[in-house]
């Protein structure tokens, strides 16, 4: 019985170990979802958030050259200026929602590692209007190689 | 016309799951034959109007009749004619009519085998995978239709998500979907010895082979599903803990646990409770993880849609766990264990200590996937936890798991002297230390990856030892090398198998590992002619073309790409517009090698094809995750083949 017993004591000690293990993990890498309003409340530098929304129309540079990419957040109430360096990514754009991995910098402007567009899911009949756009694409790039 | 006679199919199998269930129960409760012969012709008249579904699921993708929603939302006049058959199961409704197809063909098998073989659980069995398959055409029925008419008719329809457009969509949901829905096999199979209360030996070992079928399917559907990951999304990764991951990852961690823990109740009489509790928490997992991605409630990259249909998974998963444990606790007298634990230092605790680890994983990865809605619903502050998390709890542990993978096999049932450790794994942990030396001398100072790459070497160092040693015995009985060495694999396939699984484990490890530690990228804008370099490779740009594609239209780069032995390759990733969506889709290209691959992602560009924005990675060692996976899915299908240990 005692045998048992060992086996018993020798497997809590690892169970509150793993636990333990856990709820480091938690608190070391839990992220906080904030807008750009309770981020400008309270902004503590070097802390990583999540920051979302809207990226503001007109606000959108991209410099191909430097890689440098920057634009504004807003949920309508504050505005948040966010730099980024790496190309836009697949679903971004403006007037659209956007969710950045970040930390707030120094210089009064947040710095994001991370871009995570959001995808709508919104039905959009094809062939509507939208692709002239493309036509237009493929006419100057076939105009240039050909 | 094609909709209604789908509905019609769905709501008759409906109907007919509920009393096939229950004529099954009244057949074995009155001991009347002509009950279960009811029954077991109500599953033959399932798997026929199920398939009758798809029937006419296909022939309306086939012929574009976008007068059903799910045609119309999944498939336009442009899409490729494979890609019609997959859009099939492309969306939510239409793969839970893959779903009940594939319970409703387990069923049919349950049935041909088990009927004069089982004949005691068979009947239980029965209702048990005929309830489950109730409430899937219930799901057809009502949250989810996949047959539900759209009006008025769309002149094209919108076109399958662009992403799914690839050949691993063809058999990744099938294997991912197997594997889920083969796990209903054994959870049938538990229950029906719970009720019946024969909670002996024969149930236990039907219930092993046919989870490593389950495992098989699933551990395929990961492993394809990774490579569509890394080869599709472009971002040069290959699993991103994402919920739909863990939804996949959970289960298949469960059944390990179970396929492991299993053999000490086959040994030693002991654990079955615990066992009964695995089969029910992976089956439990599989509808859980339905759950977490068709219901919408998490934001995930690919969590796809929103409804009811999230309500109807969680009444029923509580229900189908309400149950099983209340059976569990009926019946708990008979589930006493009839062997006792001898030692610390004996196979049985290992085995104990590999369940405690498996479960602590699936537990994190439970934890860390609900931790965001459990803290919005909670404390109402939205947070997330994303990779870190997962990579600093799992690490460890995974790394823990290798360690007793290269233990468990060799150690000593009940006690292990000190010769039994020392004749099985001086040698290996020798070769695992010298290894992990080697490296360090080679400027490897990542001290995670030193301890994968020396467990990785001891591990396979059992398995050699242990596979020498046999081989050997079997040359000393006459046999010839290739009998012996191949031979060992068919004649004891089951521990051999394993084996087997466990090299494949390895490879992946290493994939993983030097994946992780050493690859690099790149990104950067360049000119026509201008070149970009990182670790040897050269690329340089060379202009855009564009092209009509049948449903897209596709802006492709070329690029030049030369090493330092003045070796060459064309590189074309490209980056396509799709009408349907509002933004392009990259589409990667890459060179896959054995040590390294080159990979290479198209972003931003100039209109008129003078500059292009590129991404350049050499992703090192992830081959080997590939090739670990056959390695993988081949020992699990040499455990499968029957036992030869035992005269069938």
């Amino acid at each position: 019985m005692s045998t048992q017993r060992k086996f018993v004591a020798g497997g809590l000690v690892i169970v509150a170990a793993l636990g333990y293990l856990i709820w480091s993990g938690v608190t070391q890498s839990v992220v906080y979802f904030v807008t750009p309003s309770e981020l400008l409340a309270a902004p503590v530098a070097n802390k990583t958030y999540r920051l979302g929304g809207l990226v503001l129309p007109g606000s959108l540079t991209w410099d191909a050259k430097s890689l440098a990419l920057s634009f504004t957040l807003s949920d309508g109430k504050a505005q948040v200026p966010v730099r980024h360096r790496g190309a836009p990514p697949d679903l971004f754009a403006e007037g659209r929602g956007a969710v950045v991995e970040g930390a707030w910098a120094r210089g009064g402007y947040f710095q994001a590692s991370l871009i995570l567009a959001k995808h709508s899911e919104e039905y959009k009949a094809p062939h509507d209007g939208a692709d002239p756009g493309y036509k237009e694409l493929l006419k100057s790039l076939r105009g240039k190689d050909k | 016309m094609i909709a209604e006679l789908g509905y019609a199919a769905t709501v008759v199998g409906f109907v007919l799951a509920l009393y096939g269930a229950m004529a099954g129960v009244i057949g074995v409760r009155t001991g009347r034959a002509d009950w279960l012969r009811t029954s077991e012709r109500a599953a033959v008249g399932i798997w026929i109007l199920i398939t009758a579904c798809m029937a006419l699921m296909l022939y309306a993708f086939l012929t574009f009749d976008f007068s059903v929603r799910y045609v119309a939302m999944n498939t336009n006049r442009g899409t490729p004619f494979y890609y019609r058959i997959t859009a099939l199961w492309g969306a939510l409704e239409g793969s839970i009519v893959l779903w009940a197809w594939m319970l409703s063909i387990y069923t049919l098998i349950v049935v041909v085998r088990y009927r004069r073989r089982q004949p005691e659980l068979y009947p239980w069995v029965l209702s048990v995978m005929l309830g489950i398959l109730a409430f899937f055409l219930l799901v057809m029925s009502i949250p989810a239709p996949p047959f539900e008419r759209l009006s008025p008719i769309p002149p094209d329809g919108r076109g399958l998500n662009p992403l799914l457009e690839d050949s691993g969509m063809i058999t990744h949901p099938v294997a991912l979907y197997l594997g889920f829905t083969g796990f209903s096999v054994p959870f049938a199979f538990a229950m029906a010895a719970l009720i019946v209360g024969r909670t002996g030996d024969e149930w236990i070992t039907i219930t092993r082979r046919w989870t490593i079928v389950a495992w098989y399917f699933l551990s395929l559907g990961l492993l394809i599903g990774g490579w569509w990951s890394y080869h599709v999304l472009g971002w040069g990764g290959y699993w991103a803990w994402d919920p739909v991951e863990n939804a996949a990852f959970m289960p298949w961690l469960t059944g390990t646990a179970f396929l492991h823990s299993v053999m000490i109740q086959e040994r030693r009489r002991m654990l079955k409770l615990w066992n009964l509790t695995l089969i029910i928490l992976t089956f439990g997992l599989t509808l859980f993880g339905t759950f977490l991605t068709r219901s919408g409630i998490i934001g995930s990259v690919h969590s796809f849609t929103q409804g009811s249909i999230g309500v109807f998974f969680l009444a029923f998963l509580a229900l189908a766990l309400l149950g099983a444990f209340s059976l569990l606790a009926w019946r708990t007298d008979h589930l006493r264990a009839q062997g006792e634990l001898d030692s610390a230092v004996s196979r049985e605790s290992v085995f104990l200590l590999n369940n405690l680890f498996l479960i602590a994983a699936t537990f994190t990865v439970f934890f860390g996937t609900v931790f965001p809605l459990l803290s919005e619903a909670a404390r109402g502050v939205k947070v997330s936890v994303g990779a870190p998390f997962f990579n600093l709890v799992n690490i460890p542990i995974f790394l823990a798991l290798l360690f007793l993978m290269g233990v468990g096999p060799l150690i000593a049932w009940r006690r292990a002297s000190a010769e039994n450790l020392k004749r099985n794994f001086l040698k290996p942990v020798l070769a695992g230390i010298v290894a992990a030396a080697v490296l360090r001398l080679f400027g490897v100072g990542n001290v995670l990856v030193l301890t994968a790459m020396a467990l990785v070497v001891f591990v396979a160092g059992t398995i050699t030892l242990d596979y020498g040693r046999a081989v050997r015995a079997r040359r000393r009985s006459g046999d010839g090398w290739s009998a012996a060495t191949w031979g060992l694999l068919l004649r004891q396939n089951r521990r051999y198998g394993g084996f087997v699984v466990h090299l494949g484990i390895l490879v992946i490890a290493l994939g993983v590992a030097g994946s992780q530690a050493w690859s690099l990228q790149t990104e950067t804008t360049l000119e026509k002619g201008q070149s970009v370099e990182l670790a040897g490779y050269r690329v340089r740009f060379d202009g855009l073309s564009a092209s009509e594609e049948s449903n897209h239209f596709k802006v492709t780069g070329a690029f030049t790409m030369t090493t330092g032995r003045s070796s060459f390759a064309e590189l074309r990733p490209a980056r396509k517009f799709y009408p349907q969506e509002q933004t392009p889709i990259a589409a990667v290209d890459y060179r896959l090698g054995w040590v390294e691959d080159v990979y290479l992602v198209l972003g931003d560009f100039a209109r008129d094809g003078s500059r292009a924005t590129v991404k350049l990675q050499v992703n090192r060692l992830v081959s080997w995750l590939w090739i670990g996976g056959l390695v993988l899915t081949l020992g699990a299908a040499l455990a499968i083949l029957p036992d030869h240990r035992k005269p069938a």
